[in-house]
C-alpha cells in the first residue's frame, strides 16, 4: 500500500527525462551559438555593455551589403512567386493531365533542393562566358551577353536568375494546396450568381489565395535572404551580400571588431524572425478561411 | 497527391481532349482556352527549368573523347572518398537526429504536452536562423575554451554532425510529429500497456513499425539536405564534404565539375523518388528546403 | 402553365449514364423536390438546370427560353450548395449582395436589397460577420439570401440541409418551405431524406439509378407507389411473401393465414408474389368488419417517442411492423404475448418483381 503513491509520484519526474535529452542537445548546438552571437553583437572589444556595434552596421560597405542582400530577396521572391504561382495554377487548373501535374510537383522538390555549388555551376554551364546559351547566341546570332546587353552571370541579376531556380518551385510546392482549397463550389455559386470568369477570380478567388500567396512569397524573401553558397560559389564573393560578408566574418575578424560581426549576424535574424513571424500570420488567416 | 495517369500522351491536344471529356464542368470552349494558356506555361516553366541541366550534361560532353570529364571524376578516389564521406555523415545525422526526435516527439505527445509549442519553436528555429549564422555561432562557441572542438579532425566532425542535426529538426520533427498523429499514439501505447507491455517493447514493436513511412522520409530528406551541403562544411573546414569537394574542383577544372554537377543533380532526385515511393498514399507530403 | 420544362434530358458520363431520359414540367412557383438514393442522378439533373453540366440529349427550357446551353452565368438561376459555399473572403453582406454587385447594380439598391433579404432569413444582425463566424444553420440561410438577392426565375437546393444538426434541420426546412411560399418562386429540391421530400413539396420525383421511379404529389407517391422502388424507398415498408390462393377474388395466403385484397391479381394460382403494407395501415386487435385478420406473437417492441413500434411474427421468417400512436394509457404489449392484428384490404399492395416503368407515360402536366 504505502508503495503505490511512491510510484506514482516517481512517474511525473520520469516523463521529463524523455524530452532532457532534446533540450540538451538544443542547448548545446542552437542556444549556446545563437547566445554567443547575441550577447556579443551587445560588447565592445573590452567586453563592455554597447550599442555601438548596431549603429555601426550603417558605416563602410555593410548598409551595401544588405541592401543588395535585400535587393535580391525581393526580387527573386516576387519573381519566383508570380512565376510559381502561374505554373501552379497551369498544372493545378489548367485542365492539364494529372500526369504533368505529379511530375511536376516531384521535379520541383528536387529543384527548390537543387540549390548550392552544383546549381551555381550548372548555371555558369548555361550562361557564364562559356555557358551553352551564351555559345549559342554568339555563334548564331553573333550576340555576345556581355559585350552587347551588359550582362555578366558573376552579377546582382545573375545571381537572381540563379535563385529563381530555387524559388520559382519553392512558390509552387507551397502555393499548390492553397490552389488546392479552391473549392469547385466557390467558382460554381460564383458563376451562377452571374459572374464572369474574371470577376471571380478578382473578387473570390484571388482575395482567398491573397494571403498564401503573400505570406509565401516573404517566405522566399527570407529563404534568399540566407542563402550563402550559391552566390559565392557564383562570385567568389566579389557581390556584397549580407551572407558574404557574414562569411567573411568567420574567416576572419575583417572588421577588426568581431562584435560587430555578431551585430550584423543578428541584423539578419531579425529581417529573419520578422519575414517567418508574417508568414506564419498570413497562413493561420488563409487557413481559417479554408476551414470555414 | 497524385491524381494519377488520366490520359496518353498523343501530345498535346490528344491529351486535353481525353483530359477534359469526363470531367465534369462548364463549358469546354472556355476550357481549351485556359489550358491552351496552362500548356504554354508548363513549357516555358519546363524550358527554363530543364536548361541548365542541358547545358550542364553538354558541358560535361565537350572534352575529347564525350566521356573524358566521367571517366575522370570516377578515377579520382576523392570523388568517392567525399561521397562515402558525405553518406556516412548523413547516416551519423540521421541516428542521431532521430534517437533525440523520436523519443522526444513521443513523450511530449504522451507525457507532456505542455511542452509542445517550446519544442516545436526549437524545431522551427533552423527555418529562421541561416546556415552561414549557426556555424558562426558554433565556431566562435566551440574554437576556445572550455570546448575546444574545432583544433581536432574528430572534434569538428561532431560539430558539422551537430549542425546537421539542428539543420534536420525541423523535417525530422514534422515527418515524425505527423506520423504520431496519424496512428493515435495514446491508444496504441495504453492498447500495448494493457496487455502487458514495457515500454522497450512498445517503442521498438507496436510505435516503430507504424512510424516506418514517416522515418524513412524524413531520413531521405536528411540525407538529400546533408549530401549537398557547402556552407557550413565549408567554414569548418570539411574539405571531404561532396558540396566542398565540388565547389573546389569548380576552381579547378575545367569540365569535371559539370558531370559531378549532374551526379549530384542526379542523387538529390534519387533521394526525391525514394522519398515519393515511401510518401505514396499519406496525405503530409513534408516540405524540403535544402542548403542554399 | 409550364415554366421549367425538361425534355428527354440525358447525361452521360464516358459509358457511365447519370441521367437518362427525364422529362419534367414543372409550373410557376411549384415546389418540386428530386428523391432518391446517392448516385440516382438527381444531383445531375440539378446541375444541369444550373448550367454546370451540359446535357448529352435533351433540352431544358425556361420560361419558353431555350436555356440547355446557355453559361450558367448567364441563367438567371439561383442555387443553394450542401456545403453552403460561401465566399469566406466576404461578410455576410457582401455574400449576399455578390449576385448584384457583379451585375453592376447601384449601391445603395444593393444594401437595400441585402437588408430585406437578410429580415427574411432572420440575420440582419450578422450583417458585418464573416462565414466563420457563424454556425453552420447559419450560413446556409446566408446563402440562401445570396441565391435569392438577384431575383433568380428559379431556386436550386442541392441537399442543403444534410450538413446541418436533426434540430435545425427541421427548423430550416420550414423556413425555407415559408420563404418559397412568400416569394412564389419555382423551386427544385434535391435531397435523399424522404421525410424532407414529402414534407416540402407539391410535388415529388423519385429517382433511382438516372431513372425517373414516379413523379406525383407526396400523398400519391407515399400511398399509390407505382413501382417497388418507390414503395420500399418511400416510408417504411412491411414486404410480405404471400401465395396466390384465388386471383380473380384477391384471396392470399401471407404465413399460412388467408387474407384478402381489394384488387384481383393477375397471377396465376399457386404463384407467390410480394405485398407491401405500411406500418400504419395496422392496427393492434380485430378491426371492423372486413378488416384482414392475423395472428401471431411479439418479437419487438420499440420505443421511437411519438409513436411505438411493434414487430409481430406470424410465420417463421415473416414479420410484419406495426406503429401504435403513443399515448400515457397505452399498455405495450409483452415480448412473445400471443396477439392478433389486422389491416383493411385496401391496406396492401402487391408489388411487381421487375418495375417496368414507361417514363414517358409518368409526365404529368400541370
Amino acid at each position: 500500500m504505502t508503495a503505490l503513491p511512491l510510484r506514482v509520484r516517481r512517474r511525473p519526474t520520469f516523463s521529463w527525462v524523455g524530452v532532457v535529452p532534446f533540450f540538451l542537445f538544443a542547448i548545446a548546438a542552437l542556444g549556446l551559438p545563437l547566445g554567443f552571437l547575441v550577447i556579443g553583437s551587445f560588447q565592445d572589444r573590452e567586453g563592455n555593455l554597447t550599442l555601438q556595434n548596431f549603429s555601426d552596421l550603417t558605416t563602410g560597405t555593410i548598409p551595401i551589403a544588405f541592401m543588395n542582400s535585400i535587393e535580391v530577396s525581393i526580387v527573386t521572391a516576387l519573381l519566383g512567386g508570380i512565376l510559381g504561382f502561374l505554373l501552379a495554377w497551369a498544372v493545378i487548373m489548367g485542365g492539364l493531365p494529372g500526369w504533368i501535374r505529379s511530375a511536376v510537383m516531384t521535379f520541383s522538390g528536387v529543384a527548390s533542393n537543387f540549390a548550392g555549388v552544383p546549381l551555381a555551376l550548372a548555371f555558369v554551364f548555361t550562361i557564364g562566358n562559356l555557358g551553352l546559351v551564351t555559345k549559342f547566341l554568339f555563334e548564331t546570332f553573333g550576340l555576345s551577353l556581355r559585350r552587347d546587353l551588359g550582362f555578366t552571370i558573376y552579377s546582382k541579376t545573375g545571381i537572381e536568375i540563379v535563385y529563381l531556380y530555387f524559388q520559382f518551385p519553392l512558390m509552387l510546392l507551397i502555393i499548390a494546396p492553397a490552389l488546392d482549397g479552391l473549392r469547385r463550389e466557390w467558382r460554381e455559386a460564383a458563376e451562377n450568381l452571374g459572374a464572369s470568369a474574371f470577376q471571380y477570380w478578382r473578387h473570390v478567388a484571388f482575395p482567398i489565395l491573397a494571403p498564401s500567396i503573400l505570406g509565401t512569397m516573404i517566405l522566399l524573401f527570407g529563404n534568399s535572404l540566407g542563402a550563402q553558397a550559391t552566390a559565392f560559389q557564383l562570385t567568389g564573393g566579389t557581390i556584397e551580400l549580407a551572407t558574404i560578408a557574414i562569411g567573411r566574418q568567420i574567416r576572419g575578424d575583417v572588421l577588426r571588431n568581431p562584435g560587430l560581426g555578431y551585430a550584423m549576424a543578428m541584423g539578419l535574424v531579425v529581417i529573419m524572425a520578422f519575414s517567418i513571424t508574417v508568414y506564419t500570420l498570413l497562413q493561420r488567416r488563409s487557413e481559417r478561411w479554408l476551414r470555414s | 497527391m497524385s491524381t494519377g495517369w488520366s490520359g496518353p500522351p498523343f501530345g498535346p491536344i490528344g491529351v486535353m481532349r481525353s483530359w477534359l471529356k469526363p470531367r465534369p464542368g462548364s463549358g469546354d470552349r472556355k476550357r481549351r482556352r485556359s489550358s491552351l494558356v496552362a500548356w504554354v506555361i508548363l513549357i516555358l516553366g519546363v524550358f527554363y527549368f530543364l536548361l541548365p541541366l542541358v547545358a550542364t550534361l553538354e558541358f560535361s560532353l565537350r572534352p575529347k573523347p564525350t566521356t573524358l570529364a566521367y571517366t575522370n571524376v570516377l578515377a579520382d578516389p576523392k570523388f568517392g572518398g567525399s561521397l562515402l564521406y558525405s553518406f556516412t555523415i548523413g547516416i551519423i545525422t540521421i541516428i542521431v537526429s532521430l534517437s533525440i526526435i523520436l523519443p522526444t516527439a513521443f513523450w511530449v505527445r504522451l507525457k507532456v504536452p505542455r511542452l509542445r509549442p517550446v519544442v516545436e519553436f526549437v524545431t522551427l528555429v533552423p527555418f529562421i536562423i541561416p546556415a552561414v549564422i549557426l556555424v558562426f555561432g558554433i565556431i566562435r562557441v566551440y574554437s576556445r575554451k572550455p570546448f575546444v572542438f574545432t583544433a581536432t579532425e574528430f572534434g569538428s566532425d561532431a560539430l558539422l554532425v551537430a549542425a546537421y542535426v539542428v539543420l534536420s529538426f525541423p523535417y525530422m520533427y514534422r515527418a515524425v510529429d505527423t506520423g504520431l498523429a496519424s496512428i493515435d499514439v495514446r491508444s496504441l501505447t495504453e492498447a500495448a500497456q494493457s496487455l502487458g507491455a514495457g515500454w522497450t517493447r512498445i517503442i521498438l514493436r507496436v510505435i516503430l513499425p507504424n512510424l516506418r513511412t514517416a522515418l524513412l522520409s524524413g531520413a531521405f530528406l536528411t540525407l538529400a539536405i546533408v549530401i549537398g551541403e557547402y556552407t557550413i562544411a565549408s567554414f569548418l573546414a570539411r574539405n571531404d564534404q561532396f558540396g566542398v569537394y565540388l565547389s573546389l574542383l569548380g576552381q579547378n577544372k575545367a569540365f569535371e565539375p559539370a558531370a559531378v554537377s549532374l551526379i549530384s543533380f542526379g542523387l538529390t532526385w534519387l533521394a526525391m523518388i525514394v522519398i515519393a515511393l515511401i510518401g505514396r498514399g499519406t496525405r503530409d507530403r513534408i516540405q524540403i528546403t535544402g542548403a542554399r | 402553365m409550364s415554366f421549367l420544362e425538361l425534355t428527354g434530358v440525358q447525361k452521360h458520363f464516358g459509358l457511365t449514364v447519370a441521367v437518362e431520359n427525364f422529362n419534367l414540367v414543372a409550373g410557376r412557383g411549384e415546389f418540386v423536390s428530386f428523391l432518391g438514393p446517392s448516385g440516382c442522378g438527381k444531383t445531375t439533373t440539378l446541375r444541369m438546370i444550373a448550367g454546370f453540366e451540359t446535357p448529352t440529349a435533351g433540352t431544358i427550357l425556361l420560361d419558353g427560353a431555350d436555356i440547355t446551353y446557355r453559361p450558367p452565368n448567364q441563367r438567371n438561376v439561383g442555387m443553394v450548395f450542401q456545403s453552403y459555399a460561401l465566399f469566406p473572403n466576404m461578410s455576410v453582406g457582401d455574400n449576399v449582395g455578390f449576385g448584384l454587385r457583379v451585375r453592376k447594380r447601384p449601391a445603395d439598391q444593393i444594401r437595400k436589397r441585402v437588408q430585406e433579404l437578410l429580415e427574411l432569413v432572420h440575420l440582419s444582425d450578422k450583417l458585418a460577420r464573416y462565414p466563420y463566424q457563424l454556425s453552420g444553420g447559419q450560413q446556409q440561410r446566408v446563402a440562401l439570401a445570396r441565391a435569392l438577392a438577384f431575383e433568380p426565375q428559379v431556386l436550386l437546393l442541392d441537399e442543403p440541409l444534410s450538413a446541418l444538426d436533426a434540430k435545425i434541420r427541421v427548423t430550416l426546412r420550414h423556413e425555407i418551405r415559408a420563404i418559397q411560399r412568400q416569394l412564389g418562386i419555382t423551386t427544385v429540391y434535391v435531397t435523399h431524406d424522404q421525410e424532407e421530400a414529402l414534407s416540402l413539396s407539391d410535388r415529388v420525383v423519385v429517382m433511382s439509378e438516372g431513372r425517373i421511379e414516379q413523379i406525383g404529389t407526396p400523398f400519391e407517391v407515399y400511398n399509390f407507389p407505382t413501382t417497388g422502388f418507390v414503395a420500399s424507398f418511400v416510408g417504411t415498408l412491411n414486404v410480405l411473401p404471400a401465395l396466390v390462393v384465388d386471383p380473380g377474388a384477391g384471396r392470399l395466403s401471407v404465413g399460412g393465414q388467408q387474407i384478402r385484397i381489394s384488387r384481383p391479381v393477375s397471377a396465376r394460382t399457386g404463384s407467390t408474389l410480394s405485398l407491401a403494407l405500411r406500418p400504419e395501415m395496422v392496427s393492434i386487435g380485430e378491426g371492423p368488419a372486413g378488416s384482414n385478420v392475423v395472428r401471431g406473437s411479439v418479437v419487438d417492441v420499440s420505443f421511437l417517442g411519438s409513436i411505438v413500434r411493434i414487430r409481430i411474427g406470424i410465420a417463421e421468417g415473416v414479420n410484419v411492423t406495426l406503429d401504435v400512436f403513443n399515448e400515457p394509457t397505452l399498455i405495450l404489449p409483452k415480448l412473445e404475448e400471443a396477439i392478433t392484428i389486422s389491416f383493411p384490404a385496401e391496406g396492401p399492395l402487391v408489388l411487381e418483381s421487375v418495375p417496368v416503368i414507361d417514363t414517358d407515360a409518368l409526365v404529368a402536366e400541370v
